[in-house]
């Protein structure tokens, strides 16, 4: 009841911010429009719909984050997190009234995403399903990323710094612009580390039905969002105290 | 009974003692106003008396609960107004209401959310978004959102700050129709807000309280001239008797 109460503030907080909705729903559409133009005039296989519209997905989850990360900021710097703290609600009620919501959000924005890329010729199917529950993962990895920004800073900083590292490290680590194999070395070992090239790869897969190549990166997404929740919520639990 | 007894409260942070050995009694339905100067343990005090902060000494009672053995039931019991405007921005004053009631774990929210909308007047802005409101409405709103638990105790944050005089004046009308309905804990920097609402007046000074009393006391007890006189006497340099 308190949890459920706390999460629909937070889907009301953010479906109500227009920019929010601004850049989480239409700057992934617009890079998806950019990259398809680009594709129609100079083909690139890389740019080709049906890879690059899971990609596109898994960067248009950076917002994600920051919608996340901004929320948790706004209510610590304010004195709404106060108000909340002082009321029975316990941790779990917190965490997961912040955190649950974030995912149908996730969802939401992926549904746009792939229905949009059918403009440019997306083929939809089941594997679009499969494609959308291989996001999920790395819905919960964002989720995960904002709440411990949110935890840690302002809601300035989140907005600015965390905002554009985000969004630059999903957008050049996570192989939707280029190829990483092409650079090579110490950046493609810390590439294929990182979960962002392999929620791409799990993305893919799933919505080209290659199931074979699908496990070994969704593994990795699993592995960090289940490493990144875990801190979130230690990150978190530590500023209600210091609240 | 007491709504509140706080018995040798203390909290030490790193090599500062914020509030020290407090000891305080305050009976039901009493309007009990904090002053001090800024740093005098007022805000910590109330942070510990809201659950917000552990004490690192002694032990306080919300109405016989204890605030670190059944922590979760004394702030069943309790309503908070902080001292900056804590509203949900992009919600409807209702909503906010509601969502308190929920996070109260209320099943009535709704009713709950119309019964204070209909006592503080806020029905010609149920519909805004709390953040398209003037700070006087945010402020009644913020006051509101601290009842709509039906708390027994309210603790009141500077509730006026920044408020002009107008905006103040209706604030305090409203705040005067809970006198004795609930046990309210007001802090305050206007001294005339503490002396025109407030049964009783606690003056701290480097964490622990210089005096309590009716203001008419404390002017009595100082022998100043007027209250403001007073308050620099008991809350100045060396006010404090140990």
């Amino acid at each position: 009841m308190k949890m459920r109460a706390f999460a629909l503030r937070t889907v009301k907080e953010i479906s109500r911010d227009k920019l929010t909705v601004l850049f989480g729903l239409g700057f992934p559409l617009i890079v998806l429009a950019l990259l398809s133009i680009i594709q129609a005039n100079i083909p690139v296989p890389l740019f080709e719909i049906n890879r690059l519209a899971p990609g596109v997905a898994v960067f248009g989850l950076s917002f994600v984050a920051l919608f996340s990360g901004l929320l948790i900021a706004r209510d610590r710097c304010t004195s709404f997190l106060m108000r909340l703290l002082a009321s029975p609600m316990t941790a779990a009620d917190y965490i997961a009234g912040y955190m649950l919501p974030m995912l149908p959000i996730a969802v939401l924005q992926s549904v746009v995403c792939l229905l949009a890329a059918t403009v440019w010729g997306f083929r939809l199917s089941l594997n679009t399903l499969a494609c959308l529950a291989a996001l999920l993962p790395a819905a919960a990895l964002f989720t995960g990323i904002g709440t411990m920004c949110g935890s840690v800073f302002t809601d300035r900083q989140v907005g600015s710094l965390c905002g554009a590292l985000l969004t630059n490290l999903s957008a050049w680590l996570s192989g939707v612009w280029f190829d990483i194999s092409l650079l090579g070395g110490a950046f493609e070992k810390v590439a294929r580390i990182l979960p962002f090239a392999n929620a791409v790869e799990a993305a893919r897969a799933a919505s080209a039905g290659n199931w074979s190549a699908l496990p070994l990166p969704l593994a990795n997404v699993c592995l960090w969002a289940a490493a990144t929740v875990a801190t979130a919520v230690l990150l978190f639990r530590r500023s209600m105290r210091r609240n | 009974m007491n709504a509140i007894e706080i018995k040798s409260l203390t909290k030490r942070y790193a090599g500062v003692t914020a509030v020290d050995r407090l000891s305080l009694d305050i009976p039901e339905g009493e309007f009990f106003a904090l002053l001090g100067v800024n740093g005098a343990g007022k805000s910590t005090l109330i942070r510990m008396l809201s659950g917000l902060t552990p004490a690192t000494e002694g032990e306080a009672l919300l109405l016989g609960r204890s605030i670190t053995r059944e922590a979760a039931a004394a702030k069943a019991l309790i309503g908070v107004s902080p001292q900056e405007t804590a509203v949900a921005p992009n919600l409807t004053a209702r909503e906010n209401l509601e969502l308190m009631a929920g996070v109260y774990g209320l099943p009535d929210g709704a009713a709950r959310a119309d019964e204070i909308i209909a006592a503080f007047r806020l029905d010609e802005i149920e519909k805004k978004a709390a953040r398209t409101l003037s700070g006087g409405w945010q402020r009644r709103l913020s006051i509101a959102m601290a009842l709509v638990s039906g708390p027994k105790l309210l603790f009141l944050d500077e509730p006026t700050l920044g408020l002009d005089i107008i905006a103040r004046r209706e604030l305090w009308a409203h705040i005067r129709r809970l006198k004795g309905r609930i046990t309210i804990i007001l802090t305050t920097h206007y001294l005339e807000e503490a002396v025109a609402l407030s049964d009783r007046i606690g003056i701290m000074s480097r964490g622990r309280l210089a005096a309590v009393g009716a203001a008419e006391e404390l002017i009595e007890r100082s022998g100043a001239a007027s209250f403001e006189d007073a308050f620099i006497a008991l809350a100045g340099e060396g006010a404090v008797e140990s």
